[in-house]
């Protein structure tokens, strides 16, 4: 039997389950068969806070979302079309998150009358009106997959566990999504367990069949492909991209990678992933705590390595005198903030981006360094790679701003070619025969990289305020201005070795300029997008370095009578640019531990413009 | 990278023309005159050129504190960090580049109070690096406030009535967190301190090395008991492997007493067999037992070399993986790795 087929432009499909049900595979599964059919998407993992959290719990619900599109899209979408709940929690947790009209996919078998009030709810939701208005399927998971399975030799606690693949199965049929990468992926993933290969096979299958073959649902839909450049696409996440990407500027530097750092939500990932690649010459260590990460690295920054440490926000307040100790040493050093909600502990899962005056100003006396930060998951890979080249050209640390969305969330990619990445020189010091100056600078103001082993370069840094040129130590008062004023001279004058702020302004008439920094690009090309389909003029510009800003900003946010900044954090971009250039920029922002949804703000943009 | 060297200690060569006038940079000194820091300093500058190592591979890292400033008094690479971290940077410089001498200098409140977590995870991962604790038993530098060094009931500026506070024994510290190599020695005995030097640069692996340190302006005499030539030779307890365990001109040695406890007895009434025997290369219990023979300087101590074990050196085994790694999946290959998994081409 052959069903109807409906095209769609862009579906947001939601998966939720307990923590074990296995919905950040199935998600990611998912994806990857879409990207391969060459949608456009964008997905946002959502993990549960507690690591065990009780199962059945609201706590415990984890979720991922993904929205493709035969057109380009920006985020993951601000409300789900279609929700699989594998449980009462996960509905309970995440029906706010589907539109009204929208599909609920539910297994039917976790209904029971315990697991109901497990999830917190009186009475049982699919009989009290509470899914009224919504497309319903109730669809027993558990038990077709326990009977898929029969025959295999596997336990039924095992034969459970394949429901997720159940779902895959069904929602892949209902989207039109390939099955072999899916066959492919479980090959290589337990072809070596036979029966747990075979389990999650025939799991999959049946569901995919049983979208196929069951009048429960009418129709499937069908999202075409989305244009593309000609090109090798993968998808990737922030955190694989920024690694891939300190790899890239290790290889294009030679300068060997060196990464130290204290495990952290969410960066975490980071150090995990680069303890894979130690074919590359990485070198990765745990720390006993975020000091001794940063002071490992400054060490090995010292000794002529690409020195990074990596954490987020709590682990940047203790590295603190560390990033102050690396700007009076002068060395190139790079510090990741994977940014999450804070203050304190505050919601460790969860992304803001309210570290930008941390990493500002967040050190005692007048301590600047280079700040820069990835708007999507893809521009870490390129993030990594300038703030390894300021670092290592300009004999910095820089700040290096990615936060727990872009890590945890992922995009197709258009793979670079090697030879066309950015090469960098260290231009280590040699010997000239003269007495050696550690703090003379060269055209940049940036002073000789001397590595220990040298013969002839031998010389002590440190804390203590140095002596211009000499670099002994110096409490000199005119020379502690003089200092002052050379290492932020020496950061401002970065202005003049990065990209201009790019305006996007088609009509050429806007009066608002939407000013955006990191992860919220997504959520302004979609809001913007939408404004002036609405026929609204309004202009774009996306800040990728926080500090020092293009030379351009001033002049593109003083041209437009508007300027308004969304951010997830209390208008901290807002802040730096009202000071630096007089200007009257609007903030808005959102600080819930999630990312600003287009809807909002372009619902703000009509506000600001109708005012 | 460099190679892997096998060589995990830092003593290597003798032939070398070096002097002591190599390893001493043109800054002078400043500390408070008679400070006991002038007499290591000058040890520690004789003694480097007898390593062979020239001042170029040598570095030396610091923290805050009197004892801080010693980096810039050597003639070789120096990092001056911040308070406490020092064995964290030389930790990065020794794995980063692991064929340099690298050398710690420290002090009580630096390494054992804001810097303790560094110290005790540096000699439990065996990193290659020699560590010289110069205990004053005082915070000098801040002018006078008792350290975690300081005997119970210390007054200084902080503690007017007397401190409250335990304090730390860092050689039994030390030899708590396993690390492998543990001596003490004093400032102004520069033969004892060159010996324990010289063992300390001969080991593979991360060297802890106590030195009592007389602070003359806010803690003077606190080792007299030791360092006073009068009276050291009646209680310096000193260490020799192989040895029974005999000092005070004789009279006095250290026995098996009840429970096993050592203790500090007449040599005339002890058995010959019942003198202990120092066992460096033993475990750590026996040397364990030995540092709390005192309860601090103020009693008959021991000096010497604890205890000297062997166990892998922290940057070589990372260096052994990077090499195990290439020699199993190929060096990195950049594209490849950029290609890894799905992928898919738009024409
Ligand atoms: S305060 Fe004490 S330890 Fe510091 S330099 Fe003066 S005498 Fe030496």
């Amino acid at each position: 039997m052959s069903k109807a087929v409906r095209e769609r432009e862009r579906i947001v499909v939601r998966f939720a389950g307990d923590s074990g049900d296995g919905m950040q595979l199935t998600g990611d599964r998912f994806t990857s068969a879409t990207a391969v059919l060459g949608n456009d998407l964008a997905t946002l993992p959502d993990f549960p806070a507690e690591i065990r959290a009780p199962a059945g719990t609201v706590h415990g619900v984890s979720a991922f979302q993904i929205q493709f599109a035969s057109n380009d899209i920006t985020t993951p979408g601000d409300h789900a079309d279609v929700l699989v709940a594998m449980n009462p929690a996960a509905l309970k947790a995440d029906l706010d998150k589907v539109g009204k009209g929208g599909v609920l996919i539910l297994n039917e078998d976790s209904f029971t009358e315990r697991n109901v009030q497990k999830a917190g709810y009186t009475a049982d939701p699919l009989q009290d009106g509470t899914l009224d208005g919504y497309q319903v399927y109730k669809v027993p998971m558990t038990s077709i997959t326990v009977r898929a399975t029969e025959g295999i030799g596997i336990g039924k606690k095992e034969s459970e566990r394949a429901k997720n693949m159940f779902a895959l199965g069904l929602v892949s049929w209902m989207f039109g999504r390939p099955t072999e990468t899916t066959l492919n992926w479980l090959e290589k993933k337990f072809g070596s367990r036979q029966e747990i290969f075979d389990a999650n096979v025939a799991a999959f299958k049946a569901g995919y069949n049983f979208g196929e073959t069951t009048e429960l649902f009418a129709e499937s839909y069908k999202v075409e492909a989305a244009p593309q450049v000609p090109g090798t696409y993968r998808n990737i996440d922030g955190a694989t991209a920024l690694a891939w990407g300190l790899i890239a500027a290790s290889e294009r530097s030679g300068l060997p990678l060196f990464y130290a750092s204290y495990p952290i939500t969410p960066a975490s990932e980071l150090l995990h992933e680069l303890s894979r690649h130690k074919n590359f010459g990485v070198v990765t260590i745990q720390a006993e705590d975020e000091i001794a990460a940063a002071n490992i690295a400054l060490g090995a920054a010292f000794s002529g390595q690409l020195a990074v440490t990596g954490t987020s926000g709590p682990g940047i307040d203790l590295k603190a005198e560390t990033i102050g100790l690396a700007v009076i040493m002068e060395l190139p050093m790079i510090i990741v903030d994977v940014q999450r909600a804070g203050p304190s502990t505050g919601m460790p899962t969860k992304t803001e981006q309210a570290d930008l005056l941390l990493a500002m100003y967040g050190r005692h006396g007048e301590s600047p360094l280079p700040i820069v930060s990835a708007s999507t998951p893809a521009e870490c890979f390129t993030a990594a790679l300038e703030a390894a080249r300021i670092a290592v050209r300009y004999r910095t640390p820089v700040i290096l701003l990615s936060d727990t969305f872009i890590a945890n969330s992922s995009e197709p990619w258009p793979i670079p070619e090697v030879e066309s990445l950015p090469s960098i020189e260290p231009e280590f010091a040699t010997p000239n025969g003269q007495d050696f100056l550690p703090y003379s600078r060269d055209e940049k103001l940036a002073r000789p990289w001397a590595i220990p082993g040298t013969p002839g370069l031998v010389h002590r840094i440190g804390g203590l305020e140095r002596q211009d040129g000499t670099g002994n130590i110096s409490y000199d008062a005119a020379n502690h201005e003089l200092m002052t004023r050379l290492r932020q001279a020496k950061v401002d004058g970065i202005a003049d070795d990065i990209p201009a702020l790019e305006v996007e302004d088609p009509s050429g008439e806007a009066e608002l300029l939407v000013l955006g920094w990191g992860s919220s690009l997504g959520t302004i090309t979609a809001a913007v997008a939408r404004a002036r389909a609405d026929g609204r003029s309004v202009a774009t510009a996306h800040l990728r370095h926080l500090n020092p800003f293009p030379t351009n900003t001033g002049e593109i946010v003083r041209a437009y009578r508007k300027v308004l900044i969304p951010e997830m954090n209390m208008g901290q971009l807002a802040a730096l640019i009202r000071a630096r250039y007089l200007v009257d920029a609007a903030s808005y922002s959102k600080v819930q531990g999630l990312p600003i949804f287009a809807e909002e703000l372009e619902h703000e943009i009509a506000r600001v413009l109708d005012e | 990278m460099s190679d892997v060297i096998e060589n995990g200690g830092t003593s290597r060569g003798d032939a070398s023309t070096l002097t002591k006038k190599e390893f001493t940079s043109d800054q002078e000194p400043r500390w408070c005159p008679g400070c006991g820091d002038y007499a290591i300093l000058s040890a520690v500058q004789a003694f480097m050129p007898e390593l062979g190592i020239e001042p170029h591979k040598t570095v030396f890292v610091s923290g805050i504190g009197c004892s801080g400033r010693f980096t810039y008094y050597m003639d070789t690479y120096g990092m001056h960090g911040i308070h406490g971290r020092a064995p964290a940077l030389a930790t990065g410089i020794a794995v980063a580049a692991p064929e340099l001498s690298v050398w710690v200098v420290t002090g009580d409140g630096d390494g054992l109070s804001i810097g303790g977590n560094h110290l005790i995870h540096a000699l439990r991962r065996n990193v290659d690096i020699k560590i010289l604790l110069f205990n004053n038993q005082i915070y000098g530098l801040t002018k006078g406030q008792y350290s975690p060094t300081s005997e119970e009931g210390k007054v200084t500026k902080s503690t007017p009535f007397g401190s409250v506070d335990h304090p730390f024994n860092p050689i039994a510290l030390a030899l708590g967190v396993e690390a492998t190599f543990v001596a003490r020695t004093v400032d102004n005995d520069r033969q004892h301190l060159t010996e324990v030097l010289r063992r300390a640069a001969q080991h593979k692996g991360t060297a802890f090395v106590e030195i009592y340190q007389n602070c003359n302006v806010f803690n003077d005499g606190a080792f007299d008991l030791l360092r006073d030539k009068a009276q050291g030779k009646h209680n310096q307890i000193r260490l020799e492997h192989g040895e029974p365990i005999v000092f005070d001109e004789g009279n006095r040695c250290v026995r098996v007493g009840e429970n096993g406890r050592y203790e500090i007895a007449p040599t005339a009434e002890t058995d010959p067999d019942g003198i202990v025997v120092h066992d460096a290369h033993g475990r750590p219990s026996l040397a364990f037992a030995l540092a709390h023979l005192s309860r601090g300087p103020d009693e008959p101590s021991c000096i010497g070399v604890f205890h000297e074990v062997e166990r892998p050196v922290y940057g070589q085994a990372i260096q052994h993986q990077l090499q195990a790694a290439k020699e199993r999946l190929g060096a990195g290959d950049l594209d490849a790795l950029l290609h890894v998994g799905d992928t898919w081409t738009v024409e």
